[in-house]
């Protein structure tokens, strides 16, 4: 029979209805999946009891081989054997190829997605993080017996739009339901319950194999903000390795070069070593391969003096992120240690000094990222009774769209919660107009120029009516990762057109703070000119209208002296139009006005009299 | 009338109330619901209510509402793994009939 698991106070799913959900630390060198059973947030293991998966996939003629396998042939099969293919997401080929110099792999772009060439023919970035996913979820149902409704998968909170975007794509592939991404550091904080906090300012410090990140979140009512980040994505657990190699090396007075073996052999060691100095204080070291051979005492003080630098080199980042985040250390409430180099006790007693409080260690720092992701999922598929906060982001500036004149029109405003889902109606600016560009901004000011612009696209098809007489509804939705898309619609028709954009990446914080004040700088201007674009657009409307009335009906229900009248009128409003005054433009849209209304009511009657011609009262 | 519980499933309920860190107890019962009648519940207790008959098991308050306990009367609650997949497992022998996965059954 199936097997239960026990649910929150009310929370009993029906038969066959099972909220199923799991989180995903989708790693650039190792994966996780995790998920909350019966209330425990754990990590899942595969058939061999492991659950670190290898973030290495192997490319044969025929299939794939995800995770240990894949690692194993990474010496022998390097050309198809695709590792960290995270650090390739997203990116061009030349940024590729300036940031990671030489790699084995044969790229190819095109269309501006870059591919490697393997037996298998061409993969893509994308096509790689799915196949990790496709294990991981896969993992993830065997495990619990069910398919599942959605994952959270973590990244890394620099990553930028194309970067998301690919991990979401790559989901997709695998043929799962992203409830959200989450930013790997925010990931982190929600495992140590910090999120149940009111606020304050969190740091992450993730030391891992490879990178170093460190990020400083601020968490006000249950959101969480990235203030700033940084980091070393030359920096890791793998440097201490080499470092302490490069030691033996010296104590066993070894002059010769290290043959591949040997640096292995050695590489093997002295992670053993490094691990067990994470408890002990002193280890008996015996080194014994072809052409080398040390045996010797090694104590924790050792190792301290040779990787002092190295964790030096990370503390003087995290000042430097303190310092982009505006925040003194000793404003920060806590520090969450990720990574598993964070086991290292110089690394902690060095965080500790600097921020000069203990850091969170207690929940295993190789998992606290995966655990985390499966907190927030198993709130998202709803496992959780309301009142536990939702974890919410804000939109950081306003979402609007440029109307006539240059101007701005808001959809959505800032520091508005997503996900979230706004509409307006718009209508066609002129007689027979059959298409409408919408201009998709961000921003606080009132006109066009001085927002950013993010997207343009075209509705057309829009059938040919009056000016003002189409209905055009647009709809602003915001996902709950911060991915924006635009719809607008003409509602007769039902014709639509629609666009993605990714708003909120891609500013930094500062960029956005500046956005905000100028637009309270320049609050007075603003308004004024947007005053003068309104009546500007209004006198071009006017202008435009009556023009057609004359062309149609000028000759028939006017006299020459009336023509002339009204000519005068509009060319004084032309003028008053390029004054800059907004004033002087009233005025003379009311005199146009004025000149008109005769002209106006002879329409009217001219175009009843017309409808009537040639029926009896009684039709009528 | 009583229900029992296996060394392994107490085991777990414990480390899963300690987990969570609160609560009083382990609910056990049945709701009318799904393709073959009824199906079992399985919750976290934080409060009892008024009908509720409490089961100290091996050092844990296994909690079942009077109506429930005449179909579960006699039930054994199991701690199982088949392969990844863990979780609880009801042996009722009031049970006459049960949906294939027998997350439902009828008595």
């Amino acid at each position: 029979m199936a097997l239960l698991q026990i649910a929150e106070p009310g929370q009993s799913a029906a038969p066959h209805e099972h909220k199923l959900a799991a989180g995903i630390d989708l790693g650039t060198t190792n994966s996780l999946v995790a998920t909350v059973r019966s209330g425990e947030a754990k990590t899942l293991v595969d058939h061999e009891a492991q659950d670190m998966l290898p973030s290495v996939v192997q490319y044969q003629q025929n299939g794939v081989n995800v995770g240990r396998l894949a690692k194993q042939s990474a010496t022998q099969d390097p050309q198809n054997t695709i590792i960290s293919a995270k650090r390739f997401l997203g990116r061009t080929l030349s940024d590729i190829q300036h940031t990671f110099g030489q790699l084995p792999y044969t790229f190819k772009e095109s269309d501006g997605v870059v591919s490697m060439q393997t037996v298998s023919g061409e993969v893509n970035p994308i096509q790689v993080s799915s196949e990790i996913l496709k294990t991981l979820g896969k993992r993830a149902e065997d495990s619990l017996g069910g398919d599942l409704q959605g994952v959270v998968i973590t990244v890394p909170a620099y990553f930028d739009d194309a970067q998301r975007q690919g991990t979401k794509d790559a989901a997709k592939l695998a043929g799962l339901h992203v409830l959200r991404l989450l930013n790997e550091p925010t990931a982190a904080a929600i495992a140590y319950g910090l999120d149940s906090g009111n606020e304050g300012t969190i740091v992450v410090y993730d030391l891992g194999g490879g990178t170093f990140d460190v990020s400083v979140l601020r968490l006000n009512q249950g959101v969480f903000e990235v203030l700033a980040t940084g980091g070393d994505t030359a920096l890791g657990g793998d440097d201490f390795d080499h470092t302490l190699l490069a030691r033996f090396c010296e104590l066993a007075e070894h002059q010769e070069e290290l043959t591949p073996e040997q640096v292995r052999y050695l590489l093997d060691q002295a992670r053993y070593v490094k691990e067990q100095l994470s408890s002990q204080d002193v280890v008996t070291v015996s080194l014994e391969t072809t052409g080398f051979a040390w045996k010797g005492e090694f104590s924790r003080a050792d190792f301290d003096i040779l990787i002092q630098p190295l964790v030096q080199r990370t503390i003087r980042t995290c000042r430097r992120v303190l310092k982009d985040a505006d925040v003194k250390a000793e404003e920060v409430q806590e520090v969450v240690m990720v990574g598993g180099s964070t086991r290292v006790p110089l690394v902690r007693e060095k965080v500790a000094a600097f921020f000069q409080k203990e850091p969170l260690v207690s929940i295993d720092p190789d998992k606290v990222v995966a655990i985390g992701a499966a907190i927030q999922a198993d709130i998202l598929v709803g496992n959780k009774p309301d009142s536990e906060m939702l974890l919410l982001d804000v939109t950081p500036l306003s979402l609007g769209l440029e109307t006539m004149g240059g101007l701005v029109e808001k959809v959505i405003p800032r520091n508005t919660t997503i996900p979230v889902a706004r509409a307006q109606e718009f209508t066609t600016f002129k007689d027979g107009q059959t298409a409408m560009s919408i201009h998709v901004l961000q921003g606080e000011r009132e006109l066009v120029d001085d927002c950013r612009s993010l997207a343009r696209f075209a509705l057309t098809d829009i059938p040919p009516m009056a000016a003002g007489a189409a209905h055009i509804r647009v709809t602003f939705q915001v996902d709950a990762d911060g991915l924006l898309s635009v719809t607008a619609m003409e509602k007769s028709t039902k014709v639509a057109a629609s666009i993605q954009v990714k708003p909120s990446y891609g500013l930094s914080d500062t960029q956005v703070a500046d956005m905000i004040q100028s637009s309270m700088q320049h609050a007075k201007e603003d308004i004024q000119a947007r005053m003068l674009r309104e009546q500007q657009v209004e006198a071009d409307r006017v202008l435009e209208s009556i023009q057609s009335a004359v062309d149609s009906d000028g000759e028939k229900l006017l006299s020459q002296e009336e023509l002339n009248q009204i000519s005068e009128t509009m060319r004084q409003l032309a003028t008053a139009r390029q004054s800059g005054d907004v004033e002087e433009i009233k005025t003379a849209i009311e005199r146009v006005d004025q000149a008109t209304s005769e002209f106006a009511q002879r329409r009217m009657d001219d175009s009843i009299k017309q409808a009537l011609t040639g029926q009896s009262v009684d039709e009528v | 009338m009583a229900i029992t519980m296996t060394q392994a499933a107490a085991d777990r309920v414990k480390s899963f109330l300690v987990n969570r860190g609160k609560g009083v107890g382990l609910r056990v019962g049945i709701k009318t619901t799904g393709c073959s009648g009824l199906a079992y519940v399985l919750e976290f207790v934080d409060e009892l209510n008024e009908d509720d008959e409490v089961f100290d098991i091996m050092d844990v308050k296994i909690v079942v509402d009077q109506k429930s306990l005449v179909y579960i009367d006699g039930t054994e609650l199991d701690f199982v793994k088949q392969g990844l997949n863990e979780g609880f497992e009801f042996n009722n022998p009031n049970v006459k009939d049960e949906c294939g996965c027998g997350e439902s059954f009828t008595v």
